[in-house]
């Protein structure tokens, strides 16, 4: 299962990031994971909200360039070499990944943010080693 | 439709009244201008030496200064009581040019804005919407008498409030609008925002723009916005000649027809003053063969442009100047090579996913000159792929263009400032550094 991530550009500037939190937070959107990747000149902010289209809309709004993105929550067991034996599998499968970061939501497992261009492919695979993720219900009443 | 029967004259007719009005103008000036007289007697040539047109370039130039050095009403060839109305050009750098219209002067004035505007589409049908802004500023009040002239229903709504400006284009159904370009597109971008789409939810269906550059790339983009069957008509003035009227485009879209009648082109070398021959690209030089108040003879404009000759499919006699390549003025010396602001447009306006605004930043870096190009994204994405290519893109075409190398700075949708009257896109912080 599929979840919306939303994507923002930002330029590398001083108190670019706080605007766009300051917008989330005035529309009372919760942020459950973030990870920000950056070149010199700006980066791309990737963020798994629990109201993913009202995050999108009033970022949009607020004169950001932002989108919703497709990625996989996949919940990773809290064991020394739970993710290397699910990326095995995954690499076996010949499906790149594209990018991923960490999200933690109980204190017993450990999820990742996962996003390939080969969804349902990299789907398959979760489901035949038996590998759980979340869906976009479970992120809302977080 | 051609407005006026002097819009189709003979070759031969046009020069026979040029010739007449231009002789009598420099006998006017000689006369009645002590600054005239002065420059005409130090290069020894008197009002009966102009016998022929051949014999124009013998005439001394005007240019920007003689107005500064002869403020406010020195180079004026009638009494002040004579006077209607004063303009003046913002002078951003210096003293303001102050302008002056007697009665025959507005009447010309009128005369030759309705004839561009008849060129451009206008008809007494029209609601026209006139945002260019109220004032000193010669633009919005001469398109208001022509189109007026013309039978137009006019909305005189200048610059700002572009929420309103919209709710009036809505209501009032204005099917023709007048806006520098870039404000143009600054109201598409309003509308949208309002959740009106101009193309299916406004009726203009002809802009006539002036006052900036209109360069091909930014027409497409505002057939982008305003819909496909949009006339879009570029035309030119400046206060020092009169304010808009001195020519425009008709429907053919090929070079700006100049009332000839009214005023006498000439295309210069910039550098040497040496007047070039028909056809060739250089400076636009203005001579007015029928204005009363301020009769500028061989004004120098710092326009660059061209002039075709030939007749048009219009059915128009009169010679065209072809859209402007930019303005002496305009024009940047970036490590040694000549920048226009219009070749950087017309690159940004041709990359897919980004938006038509942009600034220029040209600094000193060290001992060389950098030059930095800001553009807004218009597209949203995940991938620094994509981010990439868009920066590779601009950088590339900008190469091929200027063959200079430039930054790229991506910037989020409406980041860049938008103007209301001319746009000043270029930031050129090395007079600060020196």
């Amino acid at each position: 299962m599929t979840v919306n991530q939303v994507s923002v550009f930002i330029e590398n500037r001083q108190g670019r990031l706080g605007e766009v939190l300051q917008v989330l937070k005035d529309n009372d959107v919760n942020i459950l994971s973030i990870s920000l990747a950056d070149t010199t000149e700006y980066g791309l902010l990737r963020l798994i909200v629990n109201k993913p289209e009202h995050a999108k809309e009033v970022l949009l709004k607020a004169g950001f360039s932002s989108m919703l993105t497709e990625v996989l929550i996949i919940k990773v067991p809290h064991v020394a070499g739970a993710l290397q034996n699910i990326l095995a599998e995954i690499a076996k499968a010949n499906v790149s990944i594209e990018y991923m970061y960490g999200l933690s939501v109980e204190s017993n497992d450990a999820s990742i943010v996962m996003k390939t261009n080969e969804l349902s492919e990299a789907e398959a695979v979760l489901n035949n080693i038996h590998v759980n993720t979340m869906s976009s219900k479970e992120i809302e009443a977080l | 439709m051609i407005w006026a029967k002097e819009e189709t004259l003979s070759r031969q007719e046009m020069e026979r009244l040029q010739l007449e009005r231009l002789q009598e103008t420099v006998n006017r000036v000689y006369e009645r201008v002590p600054a005239y007289r002065a420059k005409m007697d130090a290069c020894g040539i008197k009002p009966k030496d102009i016998k022929s047109l051949e014999d124009l370039k013998r005439l001394p130039f005007v240019t920007k200064q003689d107005l500064r050095d002869n403020y406010p009403f020195g180079l004026f060839a009638v009494p002040k009581e004579e006077l209607l109305r004063i303009h003046a050009s913002s002078g951003t750098t210096g003293k303001p040019t102050v302008v002056g219209y007697t009665k025959g002067d507005m009447d010309t004035w009128t005369e030759c804005v309705s004839r561009i505007a008849c060129a451009g589409g206008a008809t007494p049908k029209d609601v026209a919407q006139i945002c260019f802004g109220y004032g000193m500023f010669t633009g919005a009040l001469g398109l208001h008498y022509g189109l007026e002239n013309i039978g137009a229903t006019i909305v005189p709504s200048s610059t700002g409030n572009s929420e309103k400006q919209i709710m009036y284009m809505k209501d009032f159904g204005t099917s023709l609008l007048v806006a520098t370009p870039s404000y143009a597109l600054r109201l598409a971008e309003v509308a949208r925002e309002m959740g009106v789409d101009p193309k299916t939810d406004l009726n203009v269906k002809i802009g006539l723009v002036g006052s900036e550059l209109l360069t091909d790339a930014m027409r497409e983009e505002m057939h982008k916005c305003w819909g496909e069957n949009m006339l879009v008509t570029s035309n030119y003035g400046m206060s020092e000649l009169m304010g808009p009227g001195v020519s425009g485009e008709c429907e053919y879209l090929c070079g700006m027809h100049i009332n000839e009648d009214f005023f006498i082109p000439e295309i210069i070398n910039p550098e040497t003053g040496e007047v070039l021959p028909a056809g060739e690209w250089g400076e636009l030089v203005i001579t007015c063969i029928k204005k009363e108040a301020l009769p500028l003879i061989r004004y120098r404009t710092k326009d660059i442009t061209r002039l075709i000759y030939e007749p048009c499919k219009c059915g128009r006699t009169t010679v065209r100047m072809e859209n402007l390549s930019g303005r002496s003025d305009d024009m940047l010396k970036i490590r040694g090579v000549n920048v226009f602001p219009s070749q950087i447009e017309e690159v940004v306006l041709s990359v897919e996913g980004l938006g038509p605004h942009y600034e220029i930043i040209v600094e000193r870096d060290g001992y060389a000159d950098k030059l930095s190009v800001r553009v807004e994204l218009a597209t949203a994405t995940d991938s620094f792929k994509v981010l990439e290519a868009i920066e590779k893109t601009v950088k590339s075409k900008l190469k091929v263009m200027l063959g200079l190398d430039a930054k790229v700075i991506l910037e989020s949708p409406n980041t860049l400032a938008r103007f209301e009257g001319k746009a000043k896109r270029v930031r050129d912080l090395r007079k600060e550094q020196k």
